[in-house]
């Protein structure tokens, strides 16, 4: 029964797919799978646009939208039919192909990036040896549609966000990268489906899960200020903050294209939780081990849930950072702590189990993270301040 | 003797002892971009416009453009009687009816040799302590909402703000143009339930003050964006006729209420915040600071207010005709040092009649503050002048 | 600088997040049309006049001295006094407004009007439901629309109609009393 309910969608899968002939049924599997992903995040985004409004409006003392069916919930539905029946707007000078284009590039290769990414026990699309690297190919490839978005509407402010955009994203994607890295020296694979069960392991009820380790933690944090960089939210959301006279590269975009911008974001919001879901906390693996009897899709999904509150969290809590700062941060602080990172898994690994590397790793992180911090803050005279008065 | 036919011998000279302005030639090879920010802008406090010349990121020029929400204030007072100008002043400064009102019964008072009596004094200095508190409040609220932590800190300082207009609103019956200063003292008398209610908003506001520090104040981000940015020199500032918390924030030791004392200010004992950097954080922590020190002055006259009359029995408020003369009165308004000039022939509507507008005087030098900074900052430190276009304007 | 301030205000945004389901302190919203605040009693919105009694016309207590038309700063009431009189309140015949329009989209609901009256017959309205379809004219209120009875002000501000009605009768009473007291003098002159 615990079986059945972890399974249930596999055994579906299995038992529409057995209606079709032998040779068609890889391909006729393929093909529901990637359907049923390509239906099952929209519709995950029109929540999250719901969510986020609503979370929002709590954090700031007033109720978020609730006018539009019961407690709001229709609210994304009525934003999606106002953009599809918005003009399109072209402007005349652009490159019309490469206009076109763009928005369609980037929701595409932010969906290939959920073909690798395991969802539950047994539910992976396509169970690549090199999972990892071909999600981050599929990330980088997101960077080319923001590229074409700003080249293409021939605008120089258009232009201009696309650059500062670009420029984030390049920068954070080698943290993400590095961050990640951690994970595969320490499990040995580039397959997301063993990263996850390596993680599947409990000691005393209690999980295996990378982020309870030094370097999982440190590894986990990174990643989530690159994840929070690479999406363009807030705090890191200057290329397209509305109180700067740059609109961002998606300016000359009205109706569903730019819903479709909208779209990507958010759906890349997810892709890169899950990821991170994957990698740092343990996939669709149950807290505890007396919780293994909830299907494993579910964790996978609530964990998930849980990385978009706090990205929601973030944006209602924290003014953006300037382009020049957000840059600062990730070459000089962020990444040399990566590399530290890499040295830290290494360390974990050659001083074999035990307390010892619990306290040698953990001591080498913190000390290197206050010193950095320390060092930028006393370089830039940036700190608390306290205030005299007047006699 | 026109600047813009080229003569410019009317225009003054700059002060001596100051860096020469950035030369306008490019530094790096493409060509200068010329930006206006605004009237239609989300960040610019009300219809302003700035023209802003970029070389890349870095400012290189930037000519502050006004005069839209221009609506002839101070020619509508040489046309009505002094009484009817009253409520023309509340819509001066929008966010601060109260302390406009009083500025201008100040300088009418000083016209006509007028007293004030005691309760009335008492009820103008909390009145006006309320009215600094929430203009403060929403001050800093509009900063970090521009600088895009997508208005939770506004929200908050709205929510203490709602409870400080629903007290204005008990008392004067409006939220807003309250029209409650008169030429003698004030309109109406507050009942003690109004006192009770004030003394039961204010025993809350601290945890307030409080909460806003804690979000605000140890934030890094925030204290990256702010700290070094903008900087105004106090010599500049003094010879610019900055005033105000803007003043204070560098350095320098002047507010009206403790030059003048006027009203019953010497009594009150609180403390002057200054700043040492002189920067976007510090003109933002001199207001928090100065929210602090409202608190203390609201509870002391709360507690003090004496019983009487809130009008001079003999005060004339229909049919006002002073002698000719002219007065000058100033009062401490949240934005700086308010202060109303009055001539008058001997007729019921003044002769002449002029408005020192804080939020104008203390524009002047932006661009000085805003020279070698991104134009990410720019908006940040419009934000930290803290302007009411309805002063700038009038 | 090691990231506490962050998480300072993280955990202030996660407290209002939560309590907004606990208390009205965190979630201040009232949503209006359905929820309605009650007005403050000295709330103000735009200008009435007051007629005692029943008839509006015969009780107007407006007697068209045109001070208030002359205070009003930004010259909203248009006044045209009757050719005829009528007896106020006291008995005296007096003036009345033939016409007193008051644009509304031009009040600025200063009170100055209602200060200036020396005859309490202009005093402030509550109500602020009024916008209308009508371009030219549906925001000039003439002498019936303005008309309401001094029920309608006690029950809009209940202490200040109180006083108002104090006043009225107080001055009442001192006129009679002179008025008798004249009447005893004559009759003891004429005795």
């Amino acid at each position: 029964m615990i079986e059945t309910s972890d399974q249930i969608f596999v055994l579906l899968l299995h038992w529409l797919v057995s209606f079709l002939p032998a040779p068609w049924q890889p391909v006729a599997s393929a093909v529901l799978c990637a359907a049923a992903i390509v239906c099952l995040f929209p519709a995950l985004f029109a929540l999250a646009v719901w969510l986020e409004r609503k979370g929002l409006g709590r954090m700031q003392n007033r109720l978020g939208p609730n006018r539009v069916g019961p407690f709001g919930l229709l609210q994304p539905i009525a934003d999606g039919i106002k953009s599809l029946t918005k003009e399109d707007i072209v402007p005349l000078s652009a490159d019309a192909a490469v206009h076109f284009l763009a928005p369609v590039v980037l929701v595409v290769t932010v969906f290939m990036g959920f073909a690798v990414l395991p969802m539950g026990r047994n539910m992976v699309l396509v169970d690549l040896d090199a999972g990892l690297l071909f999600y981050f190919a599929m990330g980088a490839s997101t960077e080319l549609a923001v590229f074409m978005a700003g080249w293409s509407s021939r605008n120089k402010y258009s232009l201009l966000g696309a650059m500062r955009a670009v420029a984030q994203m390049i920068s954070y994607e080698v943290v993400l990268l590095l961050s990640s890295v951690v994970v595969v020296m320490i499990t040995g694979s580039l397959s997301l489906t063993r990263i996850v069960e390596a993680q599947n392991h409990y000691t005393w009820g209690l999980p295996h899960w990378y982020i309870f380790t030094p370097w999982g933690l440190a590894g986990f944090v990174m990643y989530a200020i690159a994840a929070t960089a690479e999406t363009n939210r807030s705090p890191f959301d200057l290329p397209e903050g509305e109180s700067e006279l740059v609109a961002g590269y998606h300016t000359e975009y009205s109706g569903f294209k730019f819903a479709l911008f909208f779209l990507g974001e958010y759906v890349a919001m997810f892709s890169i939780s899950g990821l991170g879901t994957t990698l740092f906390l343990g996939g669709w693996s149950a807290p505890f081990s007396f919780l293994t009897w909830v299907p494993s899709w579910i964790w996978f999904f609530s964990k998930l849930m849980l990385s978009i509150f706090v990205f929601i969290w973030l944006r209602g809590t924290l003014p953006r950072l300037r382009q020049d700062q957000l840059m600062n941060f990730a070459w000089k602080f962020v990444l040399p702590m990566c590399l530290l990172n890499l040295l830290v898994t290494g360390l974990w690994r050659f001083l074999g189990d035990g307390w010892l590397r619990w306290v040698v790793c953990s001591a080498i992180l913190l000390l290197a993270y206050v010193g950095i911090a320390l060092g930028e803050q006393r370089k830039k005279h940036i700190g608390p301040r306290s205030y005299r008065y007047a006699e | 003797m026109n600047p813009s036919q080229g003569d410019s011998s009317i225009i003054a000279q700059r002060p001596e002892g100051l860096p020469p302005r950035t030369p306008i030639e490019p530094q790096s090879e493409g060509e200068l971009l010329e930006i206006a920010m605004g009237p239609h802008h989300p960040s610019t406090h009300g219809v302003f416009r700035m023209d802003v010349t970029l070389d890349g990121e870095r400012v290189v020029r930037l000519k502050p453009v006004f005069g839209y929400l221009h609506r002839n204030h101070e020619k509508i007072a040489e046309s009505v009687s002094y009484l009817a100008s009253m409520p023309y002043t509340d819509r001066l400064d929008y966010l601060c009816p109260l302390t406009n009102n009083w500025a201008y019964a100040l300088a009418v008072e000083k016209l006509i040799g007028q007293e004030v009596p005691e309760r009335a004094e008492y009820l103008r200095v909390i009145l006006g302590e309320l009215t600094r508190f929430q203009n403060h409040a929403s001050s800093i609220g509009f900063l970090i909402q521009e600088m895009g932590a997508s208005g939770t800190p506004l929200m908050y300082a709205f929510r203490a703000r709602e409870k400080i207009l629903d007290l204005f609103e008990e008392l004067t019956g409006a939220r807003m143009m309250v029209n409650y200063m008169r030429f003698g003292g004030c309109r109406v008398d507050a009942s003690s339930a109004w006192l009770d209610r004030t003394r039961k908003v204010v025993a809350n506001l601290p945890m307030f003050v409080d909460e806003f520090e804690r979000l605000l104040c140890s934030n890094e981000i925030l204290m990256a964006r702010t700290q070094g940015v903008g900087v105004l020199r106090p010599e500049l500032a003094i010879n610019a006729g900055v005033t105000g918390p803007m003043l204070r924030a560098s350095g320098v030791n002047y507010d009206v209420r403790k030059v003048d004392g006027y009203g019953i200010y010497n009594r009150f004992n609180f403390r002057v915040p200054l700043g040492d950097h002189w920067d976007v954080y510090d003109r933002f922590m001199v207001r928090l600071l100065e929210m602090k020190e409202s608190l203390k002055i609201l509870e002391v006259a709360l507690k003090e207010i004496p019983g009487g009359p809130v009008m001079d029995s003999k005060a004339k408020i229909r049919g006002l005709r002073p002698k000719p003369g002219e007065a000058y009165g100033r009062i401490e308004s949240p934005k700086g040092e308010l202060g109303f000039y009055l001539i008058s022939d001997g007729g019921p509507n003044p002769y002449r009649y002029r408005v020192r507008p804080p939020s104008l005087i203390n524009l002047t030098i932006l661009e000085d503050m805003c020279l070698g900074h991104d134009v990410a900052d720019v908006v940040l430190i419009f934000g930290s002048v803290d302007i009411i276009l309805g002063e700038v304007d009038r | 600088m090691l990231g506490e301030g962050i998480l300072k205000g993280l955990a202030e945004t996660a407290r209002n997040f939560f309590g907004s389901y606990f208390s009205a302190e965190r979630l201040t919203t009232v949503e209006y049309p359905e929820q309605r605040i009650a007005p403050f009693e000295a709330a103000r919105v735009f200008p009435f006049l007051v007629y005692d009694g029943t008839d509006w016309q015969a009780g107007l207590r407006c007697v068209s001295c045109q001070i208030c038309e002359k205070e009003c700063p930004p010259k909203c009431i248009y006044i045209e006094k009757s050719k005829d009189k009528k007896p106020d309140a006291l008995g005296k015949p007096q003036f009345y407004p033939a016409r007193f329009d008051i644009d509304i989209s031009v009040c600025m609901s200063c009170q100055i009007c209602v200060e200036v009256c020396p005859f309490e017959a202009i005093k402030m309205n509550t109500e602020f439901e009024l916008s209308t379809n009508d371009r030219f004219g549906g925001l000039l209120l003439d002498r019936e629309q303005l008309a309401k009875s001094n029920q309608y002000y006690h029950e809009i501000h209940a202490t200040e109609a109180a006083e108002v009605d104090a006043r009225l009768a107080a001055e009442k009473a001192r006129v009679a009393a002179k008025a008798t007291s004249i009447a005893a003098a004559r009759a003891g002159e004429g005795a």
